[in-house]
C-alpha cells in the first residue's frame, strides 16, 4: 500500500439553496485538516480533487422536483466526468436526489408517506460496505449506525425489477433501522421501499445516502459515527495507488 | 421566411400507477370528511407553456423532448398534454408575423 502523500482533497458542490456544504466543509477541514474547496454549480471546473460531495439542501428551490434543475448546472458535467474515471462522489440528502435525476444512481425519491418534514437521529443498517468501499469500507456488514437526517422527500422508490437488482448486486448499503438493527416500518422514516436509506452505483465509486454523516462527526453534536465515512474515504483514498503517486 | 407560430401546451404530470401519492389520500380524506363520497384522489401537476414552433408537428416534437429531458421524471411520472395555438391577441403582435 502506497501512502497518500498530501492531505485528501475534498471539493464540495454549492448550488443556490445548497446549506449542509458549511457542515462538511467544516468536518473535512476542521475537524479532519484535509484541503477543501466549496465549488460554485456554475463553475466549469472541479479543480484538483480527490472526491466530490453533493451536500444537503434545496437545489435551486427543488422547483418542479427535488433535484431535476441542479441537473443541469455546468459543474454536474464535470462531476460526471469525475464519476465515470472512477472518483468517489457522495451526494447527501438532496445530493442524493441530485444524482438520480442525474440518472448517476437509479430510483427516485418522492414526498416522504406521512407529508411530514423529518428532523431526527436515526439508525441505519450497514449492508456490503465494500461495495461502497470508498466511503464505507472501514465499516462492517450488520453494523448499526446512527446518523441525523433532515429531509422532507426521502422516499426512494424504484420498480421492483430495478430494486430487486440493486439487492441482488449488494448496492443497498444502508437500511432505516431501530435501536436493535431490525429494518421495520416503524423504523422506516419516510416511507422509503424496502427501507432503502442509501444506495451505490454498480462501479461502487457514487454513494447517494438521505442521512447526514456531516452533521455527526463531533461528540460535541451528538455522535460521531459520520466520521466513519470520512475515514473511510481516506483510507480508501491512500490504498490508490495512482492517486497516491500523484500526490508524492 | 418561416412563419413563427405561437402555441400553449397544458402539460400534466402525474405520478405513475402503484406509485403511492400521500398528498392525493390527504385530499381525499378533506373531501371525504366534508361528506363527499370519494373513493380515490391522485393529485399532480399542470403546467401551462406558451412556445413558438413553426407547425404543430414541430410544437409537439419540441414538448415529448421537453417532458423527456426536464419536466417529468420518467422513473416516477407520467406527462401528458394538449396543444393548442395561442388564442391572445398580445401574444400575436409580440411576434409581429403572424398573418391576418
Amino acid at each position: 500500500m502506497t501512502a497518500l502523500a498530501g492531505r485528501p482533497r475534498v471539493s464540495i458542490v454549492v448550488f443556490p439553496g445548497t446549506w449542509s456544504e458549511r457542515d462538511f466543509a467544516h468536518v473535512a477541514g476542521e475537524v479532519l485538516g484535509w484541503e477543501t474547496r466549496l465549488v460554485w454549480h456554475a463553475e466549469e471546473d472541479l479543480g484538483e480533487t480527490d472526491a466530490v460531495v453533493l451536500p444537503g439542501g434545496f437545489a435551486h428551490g427543488d422547483h418542479l422536483r427535488t433535484g431535476a434543475i441542479a441537473r443541469f448546472s455546468p459543474i454536474m458535467r464535470k462531476v460526471e466526468g469525475f464519476a465515470a474515471a472512477g472518483g468517489p462522489v457522495i451526494g447527501s440528502c438532496n445530493g442524493f436526489q441530485v444524482l438520480t435525476e442525474a440518472g448517476m444512481l437509479p430510483g427516485a425519491l418522492l414526498r416522504n408517506d406521512h407529508l411530514e418534514f423529518r428532523c431526527d437521529w436515526q439508525h441505519l443498517r450497514v449492508e456490503h460496505p465494500h461495495s461502497a468501499a470508498a466511503w464505507l469500507g472501514d465499516l462492517e456488514d450488520g453494523a448499526l449506525i446512527r446518523l441525523p437526517i433532515s429531509h422532507g422527500e426521502g422516499r426512494f422508490i424504484a420498480d421492483p425489477a430495478t430494486l430487486d437488482e440493486l439487492e441482488g448486486s449488494g448496492r443497498v448499503v444502508l437500511r432505516y433501522a431501530d435501536e436493535a438493527g431490525e429494518v421495520t416500518a416503524d423504523a422506516n422514516p419516510n416511507g422509503s421501499e424496502r427501507g432503502i436509506a442509501g444506495i451505490v452505483n454498480a462501479r461502487g465509486n457514487v454513494l447517494g445516502l438521505m442521512p447526514h454523516p456531516e452533521r455527526a462527526a463531533e461528540v460535541e453534536v451528538g455522535g460521531t459515527d459520520g466520521l466513519r465515512l470520512f475515514r473511510s474515504l481516506e483510507r480508501w483514498l491512500q490504498a490508490q495507488p495512482a492517486i497516491a503517486e500523484r500526490r508524492l | 421566411m418561416a412563419v413563427t407560430t405561437r402555441w400553449v401546451a397544458e402539460v400534466r404530470v402525474e405520478l405513475r400507477p402503484g406509485i403511492a401519492d400521500p398528498e392525493g389520500q390527504t385530499i381525499g380524506a378533506g373531501l371525504r370528511s366534508l361528506g363527499y363520497a370519494v373513493d380515490d384522489v391522485r393529485h399532480g401537476k399542470l403546467m401551462r407553456i406558451a412556445f413558438a414552433a413553426d407547425d404543430r408537428d414541430a410544437a409537439e416534437a419540441q414538448l415529448a423532448e421537453m417532458c423527456r429531458r426536464l419536466l417529468a421524471n420518467p422513473v416516477m411520472e407520467v406527462a401528458t398534454w394538449e396543444l393548442t395555438p395561442d388564442p391572445s391577441a398580445e401574444a400575436a403582435a409580440d411576434v409581429g408575423v403572424v398573418p391576418r
